[in-house]
C-alpha cells in the first residue's frame, strides 16, 4: 500500500472539512492581496484629487478586506485542524488494528520501543501532512493563480515574473531543498529511532548498567547518537536558510521587474499611472502567502517518510490468515492435537520438528524439557499465533487454519511466561479476561490464585494500581494476578507456561494444586522445567533439545 | 509565561550567543525594510507623477537591487543561525537530561515512556521556538521602533495611528496567553499519557490478543483519540482566537491607515511619496508582531517541553561519597529500610571476606532490598552499611560497585549481540567515534571484551552450549529486552556477566530460579567455583542452593505485607531489575 492510498483512505470521511478549510484559507490570503492591491490603487487615485465619492467603493473594499482576513484565517485553521485530528484518530486505530493482527509472530522484526515511536510519531505526521503541507499548498495555488491573472492583466511581464517566482518558491526551491535534505532526513529517522531505543534501554536497564559500570558508556553512546542527530539537523538548517534567502530574492526581483516594466509601460501609455503602484506592490502581499511554502515542503518530506513507514507496517504480511469460510466448532469437550508438526518463527529456522501431542478433554498434561527446546512454540501453535511449517494442529479434528482465530482463542487460553500487566488497576487488569465480570467474580478468582487475602489488605483493594509493567507488585504477586486473569477468562483448554516461576517451593506446589483444582473439567497443558510435576498430572511429555519427543 | 525562560540560558549555553546574533540581524533587517520602502515610494512617484522613464530610474533600481540582495543574505543568516542553535540546544538538553537521569539512579525519574517521548519528540518543540518565535520576538521589538522613527518626520497622523494600535497587540497576546498556558500544559500531559498508553498496549498486544481484547483496545484508542481531538480543539479555539484578534487589529489598522492617507491625499494634505511610504511600511510594522502571535502556541509548546526537562534536571540527585572502595568485612549495622509506611528490610549482620552467605526467607522478606542497599540503589532509613570499617555512604558508588558482580532476579538484556550483553561493563567508557553507523554505539561491536574471555565466562555459566547453537553464535543480535531467549537463557547470560566481572564480591539473586534441574546443577557447581576466594551473598529459597552457603541468614517472614503504590518510584522490596 502506498502512503498516498493510506492517506486517501484515512482522510476520506474528513474531505468536507478539508475543503472548507481550503476555501476559507484562500479567502483569507485573497483578502490580504486584495487589501494591498485596492489600497495601492486608492492612494494612487487619491493623488489625482478626485471627488471622494469616486473612492467610496475602494474604501469599503479596503475595510472589508481588513476585516475578512482575520476571520477567514481563523475559520481555516479551526476547520483544518479539526479535520486533520479526525483523520489522525482513524489512522491511529487502523495502525493499531493491523499491529494486533501481526502480533506476536509478525512483529518479531521490530523492537517494542520502535513500535511505540512509530505509532506516536509516524501517525502524528498525518497532522503535518494535512495542516502544514496540503492546506498551505492548496491555498497558495488558488491565490497565486488569481494574483498572477490580476497583475498580468496590467503588466504581462510582471505577471510572468510573479508566476515564475511563485513556481520557483513553491516548487523548485522545495525540490532542491528536498534533494539536499533527503540524505540528512534519511539519516535523522534511524538516529531518532536509535535515540528512542537507546533511551528506553538506558532507563529500563539502569540498575544493570550502574552495577556493571556501563552507564557511562551507554551515555557516551547516546550522546554520540545525539551529536549525530544534531549534525544531521544542522545540515538541513543551511538548506532552510537557502530557501528563505531565495524567497527574499525572488520577492525583490519581482519588485524590481514590476517597477522597471511598469515605468516603461507607463511611459509608453500602455499602463495607466494610477495602476503602477498596484503592479509593483501587489506581489509583496502574494509573496507573504507564498513564503510559507518552502517550510511546508520541508514538512512534506518528513511526513511522507513517516506515512511510508506506516504503510510498510500495514503491508507486513500477517503470520496467520483467518479462513474465509471458518468451520464452526461447537461447545463441548475439546481435543487439541499436534500431528507431526514442524514450526519456525523465522523461515528456515526450525525450532520444532515432527512433534505429536494430544490434549484430550479434561486431560492434565505436562510438557517438560530444557530451556529453549521449543516448549513455548508448542503453545504459540495451539493458539494459532503461528502456523506449523509441517504437519497440522487440530481442534476436535478440524485444522486450526480452518477455524476463526477468535474462536480458537475463546476455547484455548494461553498464559505465557511473560504475561503482561497493564499500567492500570488490579480490577482492570483482571477484566481483560472477562470485561463484564462482577467484583465478586474477581474476588473469587483472586481467591483461587491465593491473592485475595493480600488484595484485601490494600487500602484501595481491587482499585489498586499495579504500576508500569506491574512494577508495584512482587514477582510472585504478578504471577498470581495473571493466573487469576486466565482463570477468569474461563477457557476450556488452558496452556500454562511456567505458571509457578518466581515462587518459593511451598507456594509453588500449593499454587499448582489450587490451579489444577480450579481448572477442574478443563484440559490443562502445563509447560514447565519443574521435575516434581509428574505426580500432579496424567501424563508427562518430555521435549528434548533439539526438538524430538519422547513419552515417559 | 515568560517569553524566555532564564533557565534556558543556564542549561543551554548556545542560547545566549544566539540571542545576540538575532538582535544584530534584526537591526540590519529593520534598516533594509525602511530603505526598500523609501526607494519604492520614490520610484513609483517619479514614474507616476513626474513622468520618469526606466533610464531615469536606474539609480533607484540599482539601490533597490542592493537592498534586495542584503535582505536575502539576512534571511539566510537568520534561518541558519536559528536552526543550528536549536539543534545545539536540544542536543545539550538531551545529554544533560540523560546524564541526570543516570545520576538520579533507578526509579527516581518519571516513567520511561514520558522520558523517551521528551527526549525524542518533546524537545523538538524547541525548534519552532528558536526558529520562529524568538527571532520574531526580537523583530517585534526592533522593526516597529525603526519604522515609526522613519514615519514620524513624514506623517504624524499615520505614525500616531500605528503607535496607538501596536501596543494593543501585546496586551491581547498576554490576555489570551494566560488562557492558553494552562491548556497547553494539559495538552502536553495528555500527549505524554497517550504515548504511555500506546507503549503499554503495544507491549501487551500478545496478552490482549490471547483474551480477544485487541479489538476493544482499538476502540479505546479511537475513544482517546476523539477525546484528544476535543481537548486539542478547545485549546486551539482559544489559541487561534489570539491570532484572530491580532490579525484583525493589524489588518484593520492597515486598512484604516490606508483609507486615512487616501482621504488626506485627496484633500491635498499629503504627498504621494509619503502616502506610499506609509502604505508600504504600515504592514511591515505589524508583521513581526502578527508572526509572534502566529507562533505563540509553538512557543508555549517549546517552553512547556523545556520546563518538563528542567523539572527533571532540578530533581536533586542523591548525595554520594567520594572515598575509594573499601574491602573487608561487610557489616549491616541495624539497617532499616522503610517504604510507604512499612518495614521493607530489617537487617543486622556481618559477612566476613571469603564467606558464602545465603539470605533466606519467603518472597518479600527483603532479600532483594538487602542487595539494593548494598548496591546503593536504596538508601537505608536507619542504620548503615560498613565495609572494612568504612561507612558506605562516604564511598564513591561507582568505585564500590566495581568490586561487585550482581546477578539480578530479572536481568535486563540490551539491544546488541549476546557477546556485548555478557561483556557489559567491559566496554571502554569513552567510545571511539566509529566511522560506520550509529548502531555501533549500541552494539559496541568490536569494542567489548575479547572473545575467548566471553566464551569462557559463558562456559562457566552453562550458557556456551545454547549460545553456540544460536544462528550467529555470540554475534547473534538480541531483540527487545532479550526477546527470543527463554527466561533461563537470559539468566545464564546474566550469570556469565558475573563470571566475566571477576569481582571480589558476588551478589546472586535467586540464580537458579528460572533454570531446569540440569542447568541449575551446573550453575550451582559454577557458583561453588566462583565462590573460591570471594565473598558471596546468595538470595535463595531452594534448599539445594542454600546448601551451597557456609552460613544462612534467615530474614524471616516479610516485615510487613507488601503494599503496592500509586507512584512509579522504585519499591525497595522489589528487585530493581525486575520489570
Amino acid at each position: 500500500m502506498s502512503w498516498i492510498r493510506l492517506l486517501r483512505v484515512a482522510a476520506g470521511p474528513a474531505t468536507g472539512g478539508l475543503l472548507l478549510a481550503v476555501l476559507a484559507g484562500a479567502g483569507a490570503a485573497g483578502a490580504a492581496v486584495g487589501l494591498m492591491a485596492v489600497s495601492a490603487w486608492l492612494i494612487s487615485r487619491a493623488a489625482l484629487h478626485p471627488p471622494v465619492l469616486h473612492l467610496m467603493v475602494a474604501i469599503v473594499a479596503v475595510r472589508a478586506f481588513g476585516l475578512g482576513r482575520g476571520v477567514l484565517r481563523y475559520a481555516e485553521r479551526l476547520a483544518g485542524h479539526d479535520a486533520a485530528l479526525r483523520v489522525l484518530g482513524r489512522l491511529r486505530a487502523r495502525v493499531f488494528a493491523r499491529l494486533a493482527e501481526l502480533a506476536p509472530a509478525g512483529l518479531a522484526g521490530y523492537r517494542r520501543a520502535d513500535l511505540a515511536e512509530r505509532l506516536a510519531a509516524d501517525v502524528d505526521a498525518v497532522l503535518d501532512m494535512l495542516t502544514r503541507v496540503l492546506l498551505p499548498y492548496a491555498v497558495a495555488v488558488l491565490v497565486g493563480t488569481g494574483s498572477v491573472l490580476l497583475v498580468g492583466a496590467y503588466s504581462p511581464l510582471t505577471g510572468l515574473t510573479l508566476a515564475a517566482g511563485l513556481v520557483l518558491i513553491g516548487a523548485a526551491v522545495p525540490v532542491l531543498q528536498a534533494r539536499a535534505a533527503r540524505r540528512a532526513d534519511g539519516r535523522r529517522a534511524p538516529l531518532r529511532a536509535g535515540l528512542a531505543t537507546g533511551t528506553a534501554d538506558l532507563l529500563h536497564g539502569l540498575p544493570d548498567l550502574l552495577a556493571y559500570d556501563a552507564a557511562r558508556a551507554r551515555l557516551a553512546g547516546l550522546a554520540d547518537t545525539g551529536a549525530r542527530l544534531r549534525g544531521a539537523e544542522q545540515r538541513s538548517a543551511a538548506m532552510a536558510g537557502v530557501s528563505a534567502a531565495v524567497t527574499a530574492l525572488v520577492t525583490g526581483v519581482c519588485l524590481l521587474v514590476g517597477l522597471a516594466a511598469g515605468a516603461v509601460a507607463v511611459r509608453s501609455g500602455e499602463l495607466s499611472g494610477e495602476l503602477l503602484a498596484v503592479v509593483v506592490l501587489t506581489p509583496l502581499a502574494v509573496f507573504e502567502t507564498a513564503a510559507g511554502l518552502p517550510v511546508a515542503a520541508q514538512h512534506f518530506a518528513a511526513a511522507r517518510a513517516s506515512l511510508r513507514r506506516l504503510a510498510d507496517v500495514l503491508a507486513t504480511p500477517a503470520p496467520v490468515v483467518a479462513p474465509v469460510a471458518p468451520v464452526a466448532v461447537p461447545d463441548g469437550p475439546h481435543t487439541l492435537r499436534l500431528e507431526r508438526v514442524g514450526a519456525a518463527w523465522t523461515p528456515g529456522r526450525t525450532v520444532l520438528h515432527d512433534i505429536d501431542l494430544e490434549l484430550a478433554p479434561g486431560a492434565r498434561v505436562a510438557l517438560v524439557g530444557p530451556s529453549g527446546c521449543g516448549k513455548s512454540t508448542v503453545a504459540a501453535l495451539m493458539v494459532r499465533f503461528l502456523d506449523p511449517t509441517a504437519g497440522r494442529v487440530t481442534l476436535d479434528g478440524v485444522d486450526l487454519r480452518r477455524i476463526a482465530p477468535e474462536r480458537i482463542r475463546q476455547i484455548v487460553g494461553y498464559l505465557p511466561e511473560d504475561a503482561y500487566l497493564f499500567d492500570t488497576t488490579i480490577a482492570a487488569n483482571l477484566r481483560i479476561g472477562a470485561p463484564d465480570a462482577t467484583d465478586d467474580r474477581l474476588r473469587s478468582v483472586l481467591a483461587q490464585a491465593r491473592l485475595l487475602d493480600w488484595v484485601d489488605t490494600l487500602p484501595d483493594g481491587l482499585e489498586t494500581l499495579v504500576g508500569e509493567h506491574g512494577r508495584a507488585l512482587s514477582g510472585g504477586q504478578r504471577r498470581r494476578l495473571v493466573l487469576a486473569r486466565a482463570l477468569l477468562a474461563d477457557f476450556r483448554v488452558l496452556i500454562l507456561d511456567e505458571p509457578t516461576e518466581h515462587l518459593d517451593d511451598e507456594t509453588a506446589a500449593a499454587l499448582l494444586d489450587d490451579l489444577l483444582a480450579a481448572a477442574a473439567g478443563r484440559s490443562v497443558l502445563v509447560i514447565t522445567h519443574r521435575t516434581d510435576i509428574a505426580s500432579r498430572v496424567d501424563e508427562v511429555i518430555e521435549l528434548a533439545a533439539p526438538s524430538s519427543l519422547a513419552r515417559s | 509565561m515568560k517569553p524566555l525562560d532564564p533557565r534556558l540560558l543556564r542549561y543551554a549555553r548556545g542560547t545566549r550567543a544566539y540571542l545576540v546574533a538575532t538582535v544584530v540581524l534584526g537591526v540590519i533587517l529593520a534598516a533594509l525594510i525602511v530603505a526598500q520602502a523609501t526607494l519604492l515610494a520614490h520610484g513609483i512617484t517619479a514614474v507616476f507623477l513626474d513622468g520618469a522613464g526606466a533610464g531615469d530610474l536606474l539609480p533607484t533600481l540599482v539601490a533597490l537591487a542592493a537592498v534586495v540582495a542584503g535582505r536575502a543574505a539576512i534571511a539566510w543568516a537568520q534561518e541558519t543561525v536559528a536552526a543550528r542553535s536549536s539543534a545545539a540546544v536540544k542536543s545539550e538538553l538531551r545529554t544533560r537530561l540523560l546524564a541526570h537521569l543516570v545520576a538520579l539512579g533507578p526509579g527516581r525519574g518519571p516513567d520511561t515512556g514520558a522520558v523517551t517521548a521528551l527526549v525524542t519528540r518533546g524537545l523538538d518543540a524547541l525548534d519552532a521556538y528558536f526558529a520562529r518565535y524568538l527571532p520574531q520576538l526580537v523583530l517585534a521589538a526592533l522593526v516597529p521602533a525603526v519604522v515609526l522613527a522613519r514615519l514620524l518626520p513624514a506623517d504624524l497622523t499615520a505614525t500616531l495611528t500605528i503607535a496607538l494600535t501596536l501596543p494593543l497587540i501585546p496586551v491581547f497576546m498576554a490576555l489570551v496567553g494566560l488562557h492558553t498556558q494552562a491548556a497547553n500544559r494539559r495538552q502536553f500531559r495528555l500527549l505524554a499519557r497517550l504515548s504511555h498508553h500506546f507503549l503499554d498496549v503495544v507491549a501487551g498486544l500478545t496478552t490482549l490478543k490471547i483474551f480477544g481484547r485487541a479489538g476493544a483496545q482499538a476502540a479505546t484508542i479511537r475513544r482517546i483519540s476523539a477525546e484528544q481531538r476535543h481537548l486539542t480543539m478547545r485549546t486551539l479555539r482559544i489559541a487561534f482566537l489570539s491570532s484572530l484578534v491580532l490579525e484583525l487589529l493589524a489588518t484593520l489598522s492597515v486598512a484604516l491607515v490606508a483609507v486615512g492617507i487616501g482621504l488626506r491625499l485627496v484633500s491635498g494634505h499629503l504627498d504621494l511619496t509619503t502616502a506610499l511610504l506609509v502604505l508600504i511600511l504600515a504592514p511591515e510594522a505589524y508583521l513581526p508582531l502578527r508572526q509572534v502571535g502566529a507562533h505563540y502556541h509553538a512557543s508555549t509548546e517549546g517552553l512547556a517541553a523545556a520546563e518538563e526537562a528542567f523539572a527533571i534536571l532540578e530533581t536533586p540527585a542523591p548525595t554520594s561519597g567520594s572515598a575509594p572502595a573499601p574491602a573487608g568485612t561487610i557489616v549491616f549495622d541495624d539497617v532499616l529500610v522503610r517504604f510507604r509506611g512499612r518495614d521493607a528490610l530489617r537487617l543486622s549482620a556481618r559477612v566476613e571476606p571469603g564467606e558464602v552467605v545465603a539470605l533466606s526467607g519467603p518472597s518479600g522478606c527483603g532479600k532483594s532490598t538487602a542487595f539494593n542497599v548494598l548496591l546503593g540503589f536504596v538508601t537505608p532509613d536507619r542504620g548503615r552499611v560498613v565495609v572494612g570499617g568504612v561507612d558506605l555512604a562516604t564511598v564513591d558508588p561507582a568505585a564500590w560497585r566495581s568490586t561487585i558482580a550482581w546477578v539480578p532476579q530479572r536481568p535486563y538484556l540490551f539491544a546488541g549481540t549476546v557477546r556485548d550483553n555478557i561483556a557489559l561493563g567491559r566496554m571502554p567508557t569513552a567510545l571511539p567515534a566509529p566511522p560506520t553507523a550509529f548502531a555501533q554505539c549500541f552494539t559496541g561491536d568490536g569494542l567489548g571484551a575479547p572473545g575467548p574471555e566471553v566464551a569462557a565466562a559463558a562456559r562457566l555459566a552453562g550458557a556456551d552450549s545454547f549460545i553456540s547453537a544460536l544462528p550467529d553464535g555470540y554475534d547473534t543480535a538480541l531483540g527487545d529486552d532479550g526477546s527470543g531467549l527463554s527466561a533461563g537463557q537470559r539468566q545464564r547470560i546474566a550469570v556469565a556477566r558475573a563470571f566475566l566481572r571477576d569481582a571480589p564480591i558476588v551478589l546472586l539473586d535467586e540464580p537458579t530460579a528460572n533454570l531446569d534441574q540440569v542447568t541449575a546443577d551446573e550453575i550451582m557447581a559454577a557458583v561453588r567455583r566462583l565462590a573460591r576466594g570471594r565473598t558471596v551473598l546468595l538470595a535463595a529459597h531452594r534448599p539445594e542452593l542454600i546448601a551451597l552457603a557456609d552460613r544462612v541468614i534467615d530474614l524471616g517472614p516479610p516485615p510487613d505485607e507488601a503494599v503496592p503504590v500509586r507512584s512509579p518510584a522504585v519499591d525497595p522490596a522489589q528487585p530493581v531489575g525486575a520489570r
